[in-house]
């Protein structure tokens, strides 16, 4: 058996700034987020953390703080791994840059990972699944299946066309005067609605491919709101959760099917222990989490959902990533770049905005 | 001729149509405004202009929507293009934190609540105010530029066509 690695985790890409110490042997020593929560507006967003020197100064808390509760110093850790990208260029630069200057300053090897693969390998960190398992990405920023071949190999079997159901749900909050973030907002608000009662499109249902569209379903439900609301000149606490309820419902059924032929695609393959996992926030919401469930069950697949601190944004999985890498043959020699857009699978043509029409090239 | 523009857009094929018909004009040091509430078109508007550009010059990318990110730049080889998403802005200051102050001079902005610029909303700047309207859309265009009934003549001969 190899040694064991013990590896610093920087996350710094989109609102959170978080760090992790983690261990070969699957082991989270620890792991913080700088608590966001207090920053939500009532209603419009989670505020961003858009200055360099914000994420920098609180990441340094964060480090600190993940170091002294690991109970590792710097010099004695195998490698700082450190968010490098897709994300926002001003987080990713303020970790990429704090993570260069712990390296020199300590001599540690420096793992430039890709926060998408992070999400995509938490499966194996958590419940040590052997590729190739199919995972479905799903959050605030983004919507994809990929097929997890090893940790540096990811292939794209589809992913949605516009909006993320992140940003449906948070889209969705706002619409009906529901607080942010909307994933939890608009879950508890659908707990009192009835499902059935708006039948909302799921659009590209029945097109092939695992290709989805989330952006007509956030124009769907301003539209029966104001159907709602020029009818009865107002809605009822019933009305919008059922509108809610409805909303939820389409986003479920569009990602169980799109799951369905991404597991009849990944099946293909032949795995030995067929898995799926669900990665991202949107793995929080139960209604779609017991939808895929299911589909999982129908096609003899074990189903897997990290707990939800490991689903959204943490520097554990960076971490993870990075100790995949090294144990990959990661060279530690190469300078780490930040790259604001990186995708997982450089194989496949872009299909984010590609439209109905398709692009040219 | 800074007469307002008005159009309608009966559907997301005539949203695109209408990028399409301007990305060929624009140059460095163009702004954007896309106003309008959600889902009136905005996004679906400046993604078809990028994804035309960067088609034109042999690329592909994915254009992701800049809700998350607040800001998503490319780069088609002549001029960088810059989306911004401001809604989760809360001070005109986070603008110059970004970056867009600068983008708003030497790239194509394309920039989505920009009621968030405050002051800092280039005079010249090529605004469009999107809103629903029936089953369709409704634009209203305000650019004092030469180039804004090049732009219209353009769309009304590809609506013709289409």
């Amino acid at each position: 058996m190899t040694r064991t690695l013990t590896v610093l985790g920087i996350e710094t890409s989109c609102d959170d700034t978080a760090a992790a110490v983690v261990r070969s042997d699957r082991t989270i020593l620890a792991s913080n987020v700088a608590d966001q929560t207090a920053l939500h507006a009532a209603f419009g967003g989670v505020v961003p953390e858009i200055a360099a020197r914000a994420h920098t100064e609180k990441l340094d808390h964060a480090v600190e703080a993940a170091l002294a509760a690991s109970g590792h110093a710097l010099k004695d850790l195998d490698a700082i791994a450190v968010t490098a990208g897709p994300g926002l260029i001003g987080g990713v630069l303020s970790g990429v840059m704090l993570a260069k200057g712990l390296s020199a300053a300590s001599g540690v090897p420096l793992v430039g990972v890709n926060h998408l693969a992070g999400h995509a390998l938490t499966p194996r960190l958590t419940d040590d699944l052997a590729f190739p398992y199919l995972v479905l990405l799903a959050s605030g920023g983004h919507c994809q299946f990929l097929i997890a071949h090893g940790a540096d190999r990811f292939e794209r079997l589809g992913g949605t066309i516009d909006d993320a159901p992140g940003e449906a749900f948070d889209k969705t909050a706002r619409l009906l005067g529901l607080p942010q973030p909307g994933g939890p907002s608009v879950e508890a608000e659908a707990a009192k609605g009835d499902p059935a009662r708006f039948d909302f499109p799921r659009p590209l249902l029945n097109r092939p491919g695992c290709d989805m569209s989330f952006s007509g379903l956030k124009t769907a439900v301003l539209r029966e709101r104001d159907k709602i609301v020029s009818d009865k000149g107002g809605l009822t606490r019933q009305d919008r959760s059922d509108l809610a309820a409805g909303f939820q419902a389409a986003v479920a059924d569009v990602l169980a099917e799109k799951a369905r032929r991404a597991i009849s695609a990944y099946l293909d393959h032949a795995p030995e222990a067929p898995a799926i996992a669900v990665a991202g926030g949107v793995a929080a919401n139960r209604t779609i989490r017991a939808a895929l469930d299911r589909v999982a069950a129908d096609g003899g697949l074990r189903f897997v959902a990290p707990p939800l601190q490991l689903c959204t944004d943490n520097a554990a999985m960076i971490a993870w990533a990075g100790i995949e890498a090294l144990r990959d043959g990661y060279d530690t020699s190469e300078p780490v770049v930040a790259r604001p857009r990186w995708p997982l699978d450089r194989s496949q043509a872009p299909m984010l905005g590609s439209g109905k029409k398709g692009a040219k090239a | 001729m800074s007469a307002e523009i008005r159009l309608h857009l009966s559907d997301a094929e005539a949203t695109e149509r209408l990028a399409v018909a301007l990305a060929p004009l624009l140059r460095a040091g163009d702004t954007l405004l896309l106003d309008g509430p959600i889902g009136a078109g905005k996004t679906h508007f400046a993604r078809s202009l990028i994804q035309w550009r960067l088609a034109e010059a042999g690329l592909s990318e994915d254009v992701p929507s800049p809700t998350f990110t607040l800001v998503q730049t490319y780069d088609d080889g002549q001029v960088e293009i810059w989306h911004a998403d401001l809604y989760r802005l809360s001070d005109p200051l986070e603008v110059v934190e970004l970056g867009l102050d600068e983008a708003m001079q030497s790239a194509i902005a394309l920039i989505e609540w920009p009621d968030r610029l405050g002051d800092m909303a280039p005079a010249d700047a090529c605004r469009l105010r999107f809103a629903h309207d029936g089953e369709g859309r409704s634009v209203v265009i305000d650019w004092s530029d030469s180039r804004a009934d090049l732009w219209r003549r353009s769309f009304e001969e590809e609506a013709a066509t289409a």
